[in-house]
């Protein structure tokens, strides 16, 4: 591992916190554009960070230390896991440390600290925010994993990097399993970054917000960091799918010509799944929180017929 | 022989399969009859569309004739056939819930699994790159049969045994590349009679106990108490 | 080759020419005329078959074996057709169905024995399927023709158990052909007996006996084996009775034929491997299974016509086991059974439709003293269920001695669950009998128009079976014997 690597490696790090409003303002735009709004401008993400960052932080009195560490943990937590998914290169040194089980599970540790966040002020709403959040997570969890699985399967690791590199080696195979894991990645990834149908990032209606009932007591910079925190983490996602199931154009090897083609294509692919977002979310209703289970029943069932279909159809008895 | 050593047509037929398996899955645990009927619909057409792609990769002409007359059949005639029934006997808005859905279904995919187990040893002769997919139409078959014993409708029971024929069909193809015509011939004549037995019969059904719920069709049990 | 193809046409064209026909009283005619010279032509073919050996060609083909259950569904064919057309009649004029119905019922008769000769004649195990499915299709809007609700209850059941067991047996018949295209060079023959039985030692194993099992529980649905026998009840006893009578004596028969050839596949591709016998002890568990669960259920029954289909079970499940035990002795045991097992069980269900009509009803306790009310009606179920309860000197009585002699010789242990079982069946049948014949008729009670004569015939022939069997039916026997289990008896 020599000194670029890692300096690309912080690069790309330093990318995600960067380019993770940019995505989210692009949804929104988007969104805005298909209900015929004009839509707040595309940086307005930024600007609502910098202001939040600006603000005076209020903490409520009944709150414990808990709830100060939470949004610097929650933060933390999710630059980490995003930090293991190639974004721009295969191959680099913060790949080789984290593969796809440590990333599921600094995202769940992000999420523990922000259900604990939620419950600590003792508010009606972020006891409720919190047994929601942990009732999608404890479903979607098992769902993401077995996903995971049927691709390390196929490329025989649970390295994201290894295994967007021996998809890229195989060149183009249609993939019965990789089909059905797609399905249940993009189930879950809605479910967890908390979109329609799922939760309505756009929303304060107290019946049925999730996210938004935890940080409800939130403010200032303490805010900014835990919106910041959601942000990336669907980017994260977004790269997340992108990347591994169409990793073209990804570069493997370290050259400027080669890494500025990889940073062309990722935007494009997101700018892509981003439309398809809004798209989604503009024709969908938001579901009952009842039928959520059914909703993360079928990205389990999806998950799980990727296995089967990877060991019945794919492999050579 | 593993999935990155076939052509992508062969690797197309694979893909298509596995979404005849989801579709069953589809069926299964769908509630509302109009939904199910097309996904029945859907997944006559994608067998339809496999034994078409199996016809091009495989070089085996014959099978476009029956490419064709499943899609005629499975994803055309029967469907439309269902869709009338079922307006006729103002079932349109009609829901039916599986008692135990996550358990049904948990119960389909161990059947997948022990299909696969199953047909094993024929995987091992290793004799076509459809062989995979024999697991995959006996799951169908058996999935079929499952949405027979759990569901309660009699329209959705007929979907289980529709279902069960696709199942059939994809294993012959997939299997041994088609039967003889007279055999499929005979099989296609065999479930458009069917179909429309079964039309007659939720007639009579519905005329003899005022509902298609086959649950209530429960006269004839063994008990010494019944007294008819 | 005339012979067959004569056979065939006949009931085709026979349904074709009964869904025109409007008026009751011809067509009742009609349907006994062609089922005659159906009968006929099925004898000529046996004829041809006993000179000058197997007919085949267009697919067919016409071995000892099943050219003589041909002849015996021809049979059945004509005396139920005899039977049916008073009693179809008298059946239309209470009411129970309409005209229309009536149209369906003799074509749908025609239709099934068509189906049932096709089966029978077929070489191919796909067209084998198409018929076996063909059948039930025939049938299943004969069995809710009274339109009862019971009557669309078992219709329905029957339907959907022998479709999901039949889709199961088309499985296995995709298997056999997978296992035939592996080592056959000539495409589209895999599913040909002849070229099958040629082959049946090269087929795989392990992939036939996967089929076998697939099969067994699709034709063995169609045969009333338990537990896939639910149908079987409900549907004789809801029918009308002619239906009863053609399901019991000649469907449970074929579909047992079916079972029997592809048992010989099986057990020539199974000869090298592993289990050898898995065919046989599949089919003696199932059999003995269905022999003693069935005897068990007829003392529980309430409803004449269920009671003598659990018979019917009973004594499937007994031929099964023989088929399975094999060896010539129990083959040609097998084979005898089928044979009066058919002609005396068609003769009971034609009896007990009279008794229903003299009584009005089909329940066991409200049917009493028919000898008191039409002697020759009370005679002859009582002489009917005598001969198949097993006692000498009806044939059934021949064919189970043989039986046991041949489980005696393997499989000596079994020998007391055999006679237990035939213990159980024979007091489950007697103790229901005695009341319906001997009791005190009802007030009112009065006989009715009756039309013995196939009764009689059947009975006098499964007595002379009993006295003694006929030289030429010795040898014909003989050869499907040797044909079937690989040596001769006699």
């Amino acid at each position: 591992m020599n000194a670029t690597a890692w300096l690309l490696a912080i690069a790309q790090a330093l990318l995600y916190v960067a380019l993770a409003p940019l995505l989210v303002g692009w949804v929104r735009k988007v969104k805005a554009r298909l209900q015929n709004r004009r839509g707040p401008p595309l940086l307005q993400a930024y600007r609502d960070l910098y202001k939040l960052f600006g603000k005076e932080t209020r903490v409520a009195h009944t709150a414990s230390p808990l709830f100060r560490a939470a949004p610097y943990v929650v933060f933390i937590a999710t630059w980490l896991a995003a930090m293991a998914i190639p974004l721009l290169a295969v191959d680099l040194p913060t790949a080789a440390i984290a593969d796809i089980i440590v990333v599921v599970g600094l995202l769940a540790l992000a999420r523990f600290f922000l259900a604990l966040a939620g419950m600590d002020v003792g508010t009606a709403f972020g006891g409720m925010g919190a047994s929601r959040e942990m009732l999608i997570a404890a479903l979607a969890e098992p769902a993401m994993l077995m996903a995971v699985f049927t691709l390390a399967m196929t490329a025989h690791s649970t390295n994201l990097s290894s295994v967007v590199d021996a998809h890229l080696a195989a060149g183009l195979v249609l993939r019965p399993s990789y089909l059905f894991a797609l399905g249940a990645l993009l189930l879950v990834a809605l479910a967890e970054t908390g979109r329609i149908p799922v939760d309505n990032p756009a929303t304060h209606l107290e019946l049925t917000m999730v996210h938004e009932a935890m940080i409800l007591e939130y403010s200032g910079r303490h805010l900014a960091l835990m919106e910041w925190a959601a942000q990336i983490k669907l980017l994260l996602y977004g790269v997340l799918i992108v990347n591994v199931f169409l990793p073209w154009g990804i570069a493997r090897e370290l050259l400027p010509a080669d890494l500025g083609l990889g940073f062309a294509a990722v935007v494009v692919k997101l700018l892509l799944l981003g439309a398809v977002l809004a798209v989604g979310e503009t024709v969908l209703a938001k579901m009952r929180l009842f039928r959520v289970p059914a909703f993360l029943n079928l990205a389990l069932l999806l998950a799980l017929l990727g296995l089967l279909g990877h060991v019945i159809l794919e492999v050579g008895a | 022989m593993s999935i990155t050593t076939l052509p992508l047509l062969q690797q197309l037929v694979l893909v298509l399969a596995a979404i005849v398996l989801f579709t069953s899955f589809v069926l299964l645990a769908q509630a509302r009859l109009v939904s199910a009927i097309h996904a029945f619909a859907w997944q006559g057409a994608l067998t339809a569309a496999a034994t078409a792609v199996v016809a091009v990769a495989g070089h085996e002409p014959h099978l476009y004739f029956s490419a064709a007359l499943t899609f005629l059949l499975k994803a055309l005639l029967i469907p439309w056939m269902l869709h009338r029934l079922v307006a006729r006997l103002a079932l349109d808005r009609h829901v039916d819930l599986l008692r135990h859905p996550a358990l049904v279904v948990m119960a389909a995919v161990a059947l997948v699994i022990f299909s696969y187990w199953l047909v094993l040893p024929m995987v091992r002769l290793e004799l076509a790159f459809t062989r995979n997919i024999v697991a995959i139409s006996l799951a169908v078959v058996l999935i079929g049969l499952l949405m027979m014993v759990f569901r309660q409708q009699a329209v959705a029971q007929v979907l289980g045994f529709m279902s069960m024929e696709n199942g059939l069909f994809l294993a012959a193809v997939s299997a041994t590349g088609g039967m003889p015509l007279v055999v499929e011939l005979g099989v296609a004549f065999d479930v458009l009679v069917a179909m429309v037995l079964f039309g007659v019969f939720f007639f009579q059904i519905r005329d003899s106990i005022d509902t298609l719920d086959v649950d209530r069709l429960n006269r004839l049990t063994e008990s010494l108490e019944d007294e008819r | 080759m005339n012979a067959l193809l004569l056979t065939l046409a006949l009931p085709f064209a026979g349904a074709v020419l009964l869904a025109l026909v409007r008026p009751l009283a011809v067509a009742g005619w009609l349907n006994v005329a062609i089922s005659t010279t159906s009968f006929g032509a099925a004898a000529w073919l046996a004829w041809t078959v006993a000179t000058a050996g197997e007919v085949a060609g267009y697919g067919f083909r016409v071995d000892v074996f099943n050219v003589y259950l041909v002849a015996l569904t021809a049979f059945v064919g004509m005396t139920t057709s005899v039977f049916s057309r008073p009693y179809m009649q008298h059946v239309c004029r209470t009411g129970m169905t309409t005209e229309r119905g009536m149209r369906i019922y003799h074509a749908m008769y025609q239709a099934f024995m068509f189906t049932m000769l096709l089966a029978l004649t077929t070489d191919s195990l796909g067209v084998l399927w198409v018929a076996v499915e063909g059948a039930t299709l025939a049938t299943v809007l004969l069995v809710s023709l009274y339109r009862t609700p019971e009557a669309v209850e078992a219709a329905w059941k029957y339907f959907i158990l022998c479709g999901v067991g039949i889709a199961l047996a088309l499985f296995g018949t995709v298997l056999t052909y997978f296992a035939a295209q592996h080592v056959l060079t000539e495409p589209g023959a895999g599913l040909t007996w002849s070229i099958l039985y040629r082959h049946a030692a090269d087929l795989e194993p392990s992939v036939m006996g996967l089929a076998f099992v697939f099969l067994l529980v699709g034709y063995g649905t169609k045969v009333g084996l338990v537990p896939m026998h639910q149908w079987l009840p409900d549907a004789h006893s809801e029918g009308p009775t002619p239906m009863s009578a053609v399901l019991s004596g000649l469907l449970l028969n074929v579909a047992l034929y079916a079972v029997v050839r592809i048992k010989m596949l099986v057990d020539g591709s199974l000869a090298a491997s592993a289990s050898p016998h898995l065919a046989g002890h599949l089919l003696m568990g199932f059999g003995l299974v269905s022999f003693l669960v069935a005897g068990l259920f007829l003392h529980r029954q309430r409803d004449i016509k269920r009671m003598f289909s659990y018979s019917s079970i009973e004594h499937m499940g007994l031929m099964t086991f023989a088929f399975g035990l094999g060896g010539p002795l129990a083959t040609f045991g097998a084979l005898l059974h089928m044979l009066v097992h058919s002609l005396t069980k068609s003769a009971i269900f034609i009896t007990v439709g009279h008794a229903t009509h003299i009584a009005g009803t089909q329940r066991i306790d409200n049917i009493r003293g028919l000898i008191r009310t039409q002697p020759m009606v009370g005679w002859s179920l009582l002489l009917g269920v005598i001969a198949i309860a097993g006692f000498p000197p009806f044939g059934v009585f021949t064919s189970e001695f043989l039986l046991l002699t041949a489980t005696m010789q393997s499989q000596p242990w079994l020998t007391v669950a055999l006679l237990t079982g035939l213990a159980i069946a024979f007091a489950g049948l007697l103790r229901h009998l005695q009341p319906m014949v001997y009791g005190p008729a009802p007030e009112g009670q009065r006989p009715v128009a009756a039309n013995m004569l196939p009764v009689l015939l059947h009975l006098a022939l499964v007595l002379w079976l009993g006295l003694s069997i006929p030289p030429f039916l010795v040898e014909w026997l003989n050869r499907a014997t040797e044909l079937i289990s690989g040596a001769h008896l006699v």
